[in-house]
């Protein structure tokens, strides 16, 4: 256990001075990458908990496919190279206190919820057949209504992009 | 299997991370060596590459000479840690492939429960270093090259993943290991002699899955982010020495995993027929049968870069969305359809 409370301890010091140096640096495609720094964080903190099939899907999606679709949208309009540009907008206290509550809430919901619980250091491990035992019988009715969401998402946007 | 020898598992894993490190440039050399200077010369007749030396072998050592005495430059306006990292980021998106390609029963690094998705998702970083290099280059061309770079691997990536669906729903199984076991246990009509190849069986997911590679790999009918005609050199316009051979040698590393990844999920990897699927013997044997069919296939990857000429951008973007998805889609429904009514 003291190997996993060592790298946890090293991976959640990137993550949170990626996330910091993402709100506070000047050049916007090096937001985006310290965003990309926190993803692959999260994702390898998936692995500490033995979700593989989650830090996978963290990786194929976030990383591989939507942070490549910003980076290359950023590209596409504007991307200033090495001169910085003022990114604080005039609202960032409100922001600041969304983030904050949105995070107090979580935490608290997360104490409230699990208070002491402990996590199972031997139990047994769920493999990629399990969750798709889970997601196919249990789940099966927010996995449809999800689909039916990200659906509706496509024909929405195959709308926006049609000239006629 | 017998246990042979038993180590703690993170000196196993060193000695397989280490191995797989040292595989990496060794696989790239062979390519490079087999297939760009040897093939390539002889199908485009160009003389030089193929007779430096005997058999053209000096021409490896002429190149690595001339790589590493070039002088390592940075353009002024460029982003120096973003355009030194990106090099770096291509080529661990290629380490990371090797972790789970399997050369016998026992023969790989990490035999990953998610496996041939694991191996989707990390080949997908590569895109995120190529777009840093176009962007940090502070070079139109460079620019332009990382956008389209960017455009074609996100339109590709999808028959990919969805090709190998293909074969996921037949093996019943996400795990490479397991692809290969449930190849070497099937029967065709009836006859188990040589396992089932699912190349038989899902020969338009390996079709899809060649197409989508080579796009994958930037090879040539595809190779607009790098198209030397229009771009000069796309995204590596501005790298020199090392760092160049850092992109050179995940280009050509990254087509090895790809053969090996088609060999596995269609050509049966390392299993050889009239031999028990766990078979100690297999852990020598099987990574020169492995050898063999990644060469043959990697052969008809070249094959393809040296006699077709370039798509135009609107024809790549169109023959993906609509001809090689629908196609992928189809093919999972009827396999889907076979394995329940089978």
């Amino acid at each position: 256990m003291v190997a996993q409370n060592i790298f946890f301890g090293i991976l959640s010091a990137i993550v949170i001075v990626s996330a910091l140096r993402m709100v506070t640096t000047r050049n916007i495609v090096h937001a985006a990458l310290y965003l990309v720094a926190v993803l692959a964080g999260l994702g390898a903190l998936y692995v500490l908990l033995t979700a593989e099939f989650v830090a996978t899907t963290q990786v194929l999606v976030y990383i591989g496919a939507v942070m490549v679709l910003f980076l290359f949208g950023i590209m596409l309009t504007k991307a200033p190279l090495g001169n910085e540009m003022e990114m604080t907008g005039k609202q960032w206290p409100l922001a600041a206190l969304v983030a904050a509550l949105l995070g107090g809430v979580t935490i608290y919901s997360l104490l409230n919820g699990f208070g002491s619980d402990r996590l199972v250091t031997d139990g047994p491990v769920y493999r990629t057949a399990d969750v798709s035992d889970e997601v196919f019988s249990t789940y099966i009715i927010p996995f449809e209504a999800v689909s039916v969401l990200l659906l509706a998402a496509l024909i929405g946007a195959i709308v926006l992009a049609r000239k006629d | 299997m017998t246990t042979l020898l038993a180590l703690p598992y993170w000196q196993e894993t060193g000695i397989k991370l280490g191995l797989a490190l040292a595989i990496i440039p060794t696989t790239s050399l062979i390519l490079v060596y087999l297939f760009l200077f040897k093939m390539m010369a002889f199908m485009q007749s160009r003389l030089g590459p193929n007779d430096t030396g005997p058999y053209g072998t000096l021409q490896l050592i002429a190149e690595a000479i001339k790589f590493l005495q070039k002088e390592d430059i940075h353009p002024a306006q460029a982003d120096r840690r973003v355009f030194r990292m990106a090099p770096v980021v291509v080529l661990g998106s290629t380490f990371l492939l090797y972790v789970i390609l399997p050369a016998g029963p026992d023969a790989v690094v990490e035999n990953l429960d998610t496996g041939i998705f694991y191996a989707m998702a990390v080949s997908s970083l590569s895109v995120l270093g190529i777009l840093m290099a176009g962007w940090s280059s502070a070079n139109k061309y460079a620019l332009l090259g990382g956008l389209r770079a960017a455009g074609q691997l996100i339109a590709y990536e999808l028959p990919l993943i969805l090709a190998v669906m293909g074969v996921v729903i037949q093996a019943e199984t996400l795990n490479l290991q397991e692809i290969v076991v449930a190849q070497a246990t099937g029967e065709i009509f009836g006859f188990g002699g040589i396992g089932n190849p699912f190349i038989f069986t899902q020969f338009l997911a390996f079709l899809i899955f060649m197409i989508a590679a080579q796009a994958e790999l930037t090879q040539t009918p595809f190779d607009m982010p790098v198209a030397e005609t229009e771009l000069v050199g796309g995204f590596h316009i501005e790298y020199t020495g090392f760092r160049f051979l850092l992109f050179f040698m995940a280009e050509f590393g990254t087509a090895f995993a790809f053969a090996a990844l088609a060999s596995v999920m269609f050509l049966g990897g390392w299993w050889i027929p009239g031999f028990d699927v766990d078979d100690n013997i297999l852990n020598v044997l099987g990574p020169g049968v492995m050898l063999g069919k990644i060469l043959l296939i990697s052969f008809f990857i070249f094959w393809v870069r040296f006699t077709y000429p370039r798509l135009r951008e609107d024809q790549l973007q169109k023959f993906a969305w609509k001809v090689l998805i629908p196609l992928s889609l189809a093919n999972i429904v009827l396999t889907g359809i076979f394995k329940v009514v089978f």
